[in-house]
C-alpha cells in the first residue's frame, strides 16, 4: 500500500467511523442515561433511510427530504418514549428487551406494508454528484466528505450541548445520579423525552445521510444495530466520547481489515472488541 | 322414533356428501401437478424472483395453463434469500404442502440446504438461477436439475477471454458466499490456465454494499483488469461506484453476466461493461424473439436471464412429464425424459449434462445505451466440470 491510498483509506476510514458514531451516540446515550436496552436503535436507522427514499422521491430534494426528516424522526422519538419507553425504567433489562425487539418486528413489517420489499437508491443531491480526482486512477466522490463534515460539525454540537448547556448538565447528572437530580426539582421524564427523541434523531439522521451510499433495504437497521452495540461497548456505556473513540477505532479496523487481511476480515472487529475488553473491561471511557 | 329416522336420514346424506366430496377432491388432485415455487420475494433478489416467476408461468399459459395434460397449481413461498430458514421452507413445501416439483432458487447457500431436502425426500427439483457448482457437484443427485449454469461456466469463459486478450494482472473481487468465491474460482481457472496472474483476491461479506476500501486498493494496485461478482441491486451499486471513483476510465471491469443485468440502473456507469453469460439481449434468434414478444406482451416489462430460466424450467419439468405420460408420481421416467430431452431454450438450444446442468454456449456481452448487447460466443456448448459428482 502506498502513501496515497494510505491517506484515501484513512479518509474511508473516517468516513465510515464517524457516520458509525452518529448511530452509536444515540444508543449509548439511552442505555447510559436511562438504563434502556434499546434493540430497536437500528431500526431507527432503517426509519431514517426510508424516509430519506419517500421524503426524496416526493420533493426531489434530499436536502428537503432530511430537513423535514429531522423533525418527524424527534416526533417519532417523543412519541414512543411517551407511549412505550417511558414504562420501562423501573422494570428489568428482560422485558426491555422483549418490547425493543418486538418493536424491530413491526417496524420492519411497517416497512413491508407501506413502502415494500424492494431495494430502492436515493439519488445524491446535484450540487454534490461529483468525484474529486486525488490520485492518477482514484476519485473520491464528494458525497462521502460531505457526510464526514456534517458528521464532525454533529459531534462538535453534541459536545456542546453535553458539556456547556444546562441541558448537558442535567444528562450528565441524571447520568450519574438519577435521585438526586430529581430532589433537585429537575422534570426527569421531560429530559427522558428529549434524551429519547434525539437518539432517534440521530439515528435516522445517519440513516438519512447514508441512504444514497449504502442503499436503502430491508432489514438494513439490523447490521448496524450489532456494529452499534460493538462501539457502545468498546467505548464505555453510556459515554458519548467513548462512542466517538471506539467508532473511530470501529472505522479504522474495519476498512483496514478488508484490504490487508481479507480472509479473517469478518471478525476482525470482533477481535478489536475482544482486546480492548481484556485491556478495559468496562471499556475505554467509563462515563460521559 | 321419527327422530331416529331423521338422525339417520342426516347421517345418510351427510356420509354421502363426504364421500362425493372426496371423490371430487381425489379427481382434482389426478389431473393437476402441484408446483412449488420457492423464490425469494422481498430483499436483494426480490427482482430476479419475480421473473422467474413470470417466465415459468408464462411457459405455461403458452400451453394453455397445464403440463402433459395437468393443470398447474402453484404454491408460493418466499426464501428472504435466507438460508438460515432454507431448510424448514423447503421441507415444508415438500411435506405439508406436497408439491410434486420444486422450483428453487435464487440464492446458492439457500438452494443447496433446499437441494438436499429434495435429494433427501426424492423430491424432484429445479434450480431456476443459483449457480452454486455442488449442485451439481458434490451434491449432485438424480432428483436435482438445474435450468440456469453454474457459477464456473461464464466465469471460467471470462478467464480464458482475458486470458486471450493478453492481459497480466487481474484483481479479483466478489462477495463472500459459495457463489462469489466460486465465480472467482472459475474465473481464475481460466485466466491462470491461459497464462494470466490474480494480483489479489479479494471479497466481502453479502450484501453489503460499502465498495469503498475496495476500490481504494484496486487504485493502489492498478492491475490490467478487475474481475467482480455482484448481483441484483448491489451489482448496479458497485458499477455506479466504480465510475464515481473514476476507475472505468483506467482499469476495465469484467464479470459474469449479473452484474450488467440491471444495465439501466447504472445509467451511463455501465456503458461498455462487459460480462459473460449464457443469455443475451440481441440475439435475434427466431426462437429468442417469440419469447421476447410474448413476454413483453404478458408483463408489459422486457424478459431477462432470470426471466428465461424461469421459463426453461417450465419447459424442462414438461419434457420429464410428457416422457411419464403426464403422472407426476413416475419420478424414473421424469428424470430419464429431462435427462434425454433437448430443451429449446430462448438462449438457444441446450441439453443437460450427466450431472443435470445445462450443456450451453456462453455468450460475451457489452452494455450499449442502457442494454446489454451480444458481442459474440466466447465458448460454445460449455460443459460444467462436475467436479465431485459421482453421477
Amino acid at each position: 500500500m502506498d502513501f496515497a491510498s494510505f491517506l484515501i483509506q484513512t479518509l474511508n476510514s473516517l468516513q465510515y467511523g464517524l457516520l458509525l458514531f452518529l448511530v452509536a451516540s444515540g444508543l449509548t446515550l439511552v442505555f447510559g442515561i436511562m438504563g434502556i436496552i434499546n434493540l430497536a436503535h437500528g431500526s431507527f436507522y432503517m426509519i431514517g433511510a426510508y424516509i430519506a427514499f419517500v421524503l426524496t422521491s416526493a420533493t426531489g430534494s434530499l436536502m428537503l427530504a432530511i430537513a423535514l426528516g429531522i423533525p418527524l424522526a424527534l416526533a417519532i422519538g417523543a412519541f414512543l418514549e411517551w407511549a412505550l419507553f417511558s414504562h420501562l425504567y423501573k422494570r428489568d433489562h428482560l422485558e426491555q428487551v422483549l418490547l425493543t425487539f418486538g418493536l424491530i418486528l413491526i417496524f420492519e413489517q411497517l416497512r413491508s406494508i407501506l413502502i415494500g420489499d424492494d431495494v430502492h437508491g436515493v439519488a445524491i443531491p446535484a450540487f454534490l454528484d461529483m468525484s474529486i480526482q486525488l490520485t492518477e486512477v482514484m476519485s473520491y466522490p464528494v458525497y462521502r466528505l460531505a457526510i464526514s463534515a456534517v458528521c464532525i460539525v454533529l459531534a462538535i454540537a453534541l459536545y456542546y450541548v453535553i458539556q456547556r448547556t444546562r441541558l448537558g448538565m442535567m444528562i450528565r447528572a441524571g447520568n450519574d445520579d438519577r435521585t438526586m437530580v430529581e430532589a433537585l426539582g429537575i422534570n426527569i421524564n421531560m429530559m427522558y423525552r428529549v434524551v429519547f427523541a434525539l437518539g432517534v434523531a440521530l439515528a435516522a439522521l445517519a440513516g438519512m445521510l447514508a441512504a444514497p451510499i449504502s442503499s436503502v433495504y430491508p432489514n438494513m437497521g439490523s447490521s448496524v444495530l450489532i456494529i452499534s452495540f460493538v462501539v457502545v461497548v468498546i467505548g464505555g456505556i453510556g459515554s458519548v466520547w467513548g462512542a466517538l473513540v471506539a467508532a473511530l477505532i470501529v472505522g479504522f479496523a474495519d476498512t483496514f481489515g478488508k484490504v490487508l487481511l481479507p480472509e479473517i476480515s469478518g471478525m476482525i472487529v470482533y477481535l478489536v472488541m475482544a482486546v480492548v475488553l481484556l485491556w478495559r473491561p468496562e471499556g475505554i471511557l467509563k462515563k460521559a | 322414533m321419527k327422530n331416529t329416522t331423521s338422525l339417520f336420514r342426516k347421517a345418510v346424506v351427510g356420509a354421502a356428501l363426504t364421500v362425493s366430496a372426496s371423490a371430487f377432491s381425489l379427481a382434482q388432485a389426478a389431473d393437476t401437478v402441484k408446483v412449488g415455487l420457492m423464490l425469494p420475494y422481498t430483499g436483494t433478489f426480490a427482482a430476479l424472483g419475480n421473473a422467474i416467476t413470470n417466465g415459468f408461468k408464462l411457459y405455461v399459459e403458452e400451453n394453455g395453463g397445464e403440463l402433459a395434460g395437468r393443470k398447474v397449481e402453484y404454491v408460493v413461498v418466499d426464501d428472504e434469500s435466507n438460508p438460515a430458514r432454507a431448510t424448514e421452507v423447503a421441507r415444508r413445501l415438500v411435506t405439508r404442502d406436497k408439491v410434486d416439483v420444486l422450483v428453487g432458487t435464487v440464492h446458492s447457500g439457500v438452494a443447496l440446504a433446499a437441494a438436499r431436502v429434495a435429494a433427501s425426500t426424492k423430491t424432484l427439483m429445479i434450480v431456476p438461477n443459483a449457480g452454486a457448482n455442488d449442485l451439481t457437484g458434490t451434491l449432485c443427485s438424480p432428483y436435482v436439475f438445474r435450468s440456469s449454469f453454474s457459477a464456473w461456466q461464464p466465469s471460467y469463459a471470462m478467464g480464458e477471454e482475458l486470458a486471450r486478450r493478453g492481459l497480466k494482472n487481474v484483481v479479483t473481487l466478489a462477495w463472500n458466499y459459495s457463489f462469489g468465491t466460486e465465480s472467482v474460482a472459475g474465473f481464475t481457472e481460466g485466466f491462470t490456465q491461459g497464462g494470466g496472474t490474480i494480483v489479489k483476491d479479494m471479497s466481502l461479506p453479502f450484501p453489503n454494499v460499502e465498495f469503498q476500501p475496495f476500490l481504494t486498493e484496486i487504485a493502489s494496485l492498478k492491475p490490467d483488469a478487475v474481475f467482480v461478482f455482484f448481483a441484483g441491486a448491489g451489482a448496479a451499486k458497485f458499477v455506479s461506484d466504480y465510475a464515481a471513483a473514476g476507475l472505468n476510465t483506467s482499469i476495465p471491469l469484467f464479470g459474469p453476466g449479473f452484474l450488467s443485468e440491471d444495465a439501466v440502473a447504472m445509467g451511463g456507469a455501465g456503458e461498455g461493461l462487459q460480462t459473460t453469460l449464457h443469455y443475451a439481449e440481441g440475439l435475434d434468434t427466431e426462437r429468442d424473439n417469440a419469447f421476447r414478444t410474448a413476454y413483453a406482451a404478458a408483463y408489459s416489462a422486457q424478459p431477462d436471464v432470470y426471466a428465461v430460466q424461469g421459463y426453461d424450467a417450465a419447459q424442462m419439468y414438461h419434457a420429464g412429464l410428457q416422457a411419464a405420460s403426464g403422472d407426476p408420481s413416475r419420478k424414473e421416467d421424469i428424470i430419464q425424459g429431462i435427462q434425454s430431452a433437448t430443451i429449446d431454450s430462448p438462449r438457444g438450444s441446450f441439453t443437460l449434462s450427466r450431472a443435470h446442468n445445462p450443456v450451453q454456449n456462453i455468450y460475451l456481452r457489452e452494455i450499449k445505451d442502457g442494454k446489454n448487447v451480444i458481442v459474440g460466443v466466447v465458448s460454445e456448448s460449455l460443459e460444467d466440470p462436475a467436479r465431485g459428482c459421482s453421477m
